[in-house]
């Protein structure tokens, strides 16, 4: 189980995160939506500590992060393992291949031999539907090849818990299809996910929970099929009026 | 005039044709035994140098950034050959007597660290920060993210101007002469003084520190090419 408590975050005078509590249990699906400059990206990025909140509780598994107290960097580079981050920009390694790429983890962080690394890594990359691309370079690769690499990558350290920061939103159309689909294999074979998405329609068949944003704040929480037909909050009524 | 006297009396083209031929040897064996090894040497520990004071200076800590200033601010702003100086003639005034070849080697890498610390500075900020983020985000370390992800990247993008400061090194080692280190330029004073061509000798170790720059420069396309494999 993952969980959020009292989470706050100050970028100077700007207060992004005004006191989230999540809870997301074993195997469930997030979609985190709302504005932007809601925080929703703000918030994945301090359940993996790329963000330090500024103070607040997140647990992991029962592992757990106080901030309210200095958090010694081990412990985070210990917290991180059990995420595993998809970026909106991949942020894949340029000079390294698909497969070194995915292998890399495993490799360095996890000290697995390098074959065992790289069975692992060319299985993950054919689950994405890569198998033929191995041994390309990112940058011979198409956007929506690119982030199934960056899904395998972060496959590869086996975590507890799979964030996307708008996995989907530097995509050419017709690519995001493929990526959606890697997503909702993940979701079927019962991942723990929180997706910040604008993808409406991965919200209103993979999610089991979809959690509105707004100004810092969880707004409203409830299933897709009621938050999307019947919202009971007036500003998530408004968000998804602009949107659909 | 000079070409005239030469070709108008046999006798001298066939003299300076003999010291031409003579002078290589010491010359290479200059080259090879101190201006080479010298310069190897200093880049490889400036290089060294260079990494630590770029990273200090883009720590958060700020006793590093001060020191890194201060230590690169300090390199630049004085004259390597005083530099040179202070270490081999200066030193020995406070009890530190050092061989003149190791005195050379600290001076240059010295020179090197500071002056690359800004090129290896520039090639790491250059990185995208997603770059640490997705290190770190597959749990890597600092120095995991720094080692695996960032300087391969920063390499590349430095290349250019490290060659750069290489070539200008391999031509600095010829101030070690004054340090007393028997290197290429030294052995070509000591040829001439000896015989008076210092038109033809001296023309001859610049030829020679030509041909070595030409080689640097052809290992640099050689590993620009190499490190292409990738576009960014």
């Amino acid at each position: 189980m993952i969980s959020i408590k009292g989470l706050y975050k100050q970028f100077g005078q700007l207060e992004v995160l005004k006191g989230i509590d999540l809870e997301v249990e074993k195997g469930k699906v997030v979609v985190v939506i709302g504005p932007s400059g809601s925080g929703k990206t703000t918030m994945l990025r301090c359940l993996n500590v790329l963000e330090i909140p500024t103070k607040g509780v997140v647990s992991i598994e029962g592992q757990n992060l106080d901030f309210s107290k200095n958090v010694p960097q081990k412990n985070i580079a210990s917290f991180r393992r059990l995420t595993g981050m998809v970026f909106q920009g991949y942020n894949l390694f340029p000079h390294k291949t698909a497969l070194e790429n995915v292998m890399e983890g495993p490799m360095i962080v996890k000290r697995e031999t390098k074959e065992a690394a790289r069975k692992k890594a060319s299985a993950l990359l054919k689950k994405v539907g890569l198998g033929d691309k191995q041994d390309y370079y990112p940058a011979q690769l198409s956007g929506g090849q690119q982030q199934r690499v960056g899904i395998a990558r972060a496959l590869a350290m086996e975590p507890e818990v799979m964030l996307f920061d708008e996995p989907t939103s530097a995509l050419d159309p017709e690519l995001v299809g493929d990526v959606l689909k890697v997503m909702k294999d993940l979701a079927a074979e019962g991942m723990t996910m929180i997706v910040v998405t604008h993808e409406m329609r991965f919200a209103r068949e993979a999610a089991d929970e979809v959690i509105f944003m707004d100004q810092g704040v969880v707004v409203e929480r409830d299933k897709p099929a009621e938050i999307f037909t019947n919202p009971k909050e007036e500003r998530t009524k408004k968000f998804l009026n602009m949107i659909q | 005039m000079y070409l005239n006297s030469i070709f108008a009396d046999p006798e001298r083209t066939a003299r300076l044709i003999d010291i031409a031929k003579t002078s290589l040897q010491p010359l290479l064996e200059g080259a090879i035994m101190n201006t080479i090894p010298l310069t190897i040497i200093s880049f490889i520990i400036g290089l060294i140098l260079a990494v630590l004071t770029a990273l200090a200076r883009i720590s958060q800590v700020k006793f590093f950034q001060i020191v890194a200033r201060v230590y690169v601010s300090a390199i630049r702003g004085t004259p390597l050959l005083v530099q040179l100086f202070i270490i081999f003639y200066g030193l020995p005034n406070i009890g530190i007597t050092l061989d003149p070849f190791i005195s050379a080697v600290i001076g240059f890498s010295l020179s090197v660290g500071a002056y690359a610390s800004e090129v290896i500075r520039a090639a790491i900020l250059s990185i995208p920060k997603g770059q640490w983020e997705a290190g770190y985000s597959i749990g890597m370390t600092y120095t995991q993210a720094l080692k695996r992800i960032i300087l391969p990247q920063a390499a590349k993008v430095s290349l250019p101007p490290l060659s750069n400061t290489f070539i200008s090194l391999v031509k600095d080692t010829s101030l070690a002469s004054l340090v007393l280190v028997t290197e290429m330029f030294r052995r070509a004073q000591e040829i001439a003084s000896t015989n008076y061509e210092f038109l033809l000798v001296y023309t001859e170790a610049a030829l020679l520190y030509w041909v070595i720059c030409f080689f640097l420069s052809v290992i640099q396309g050689f590993l620009e090419k190499r490190l292409d494999r990738y576009a960014s």
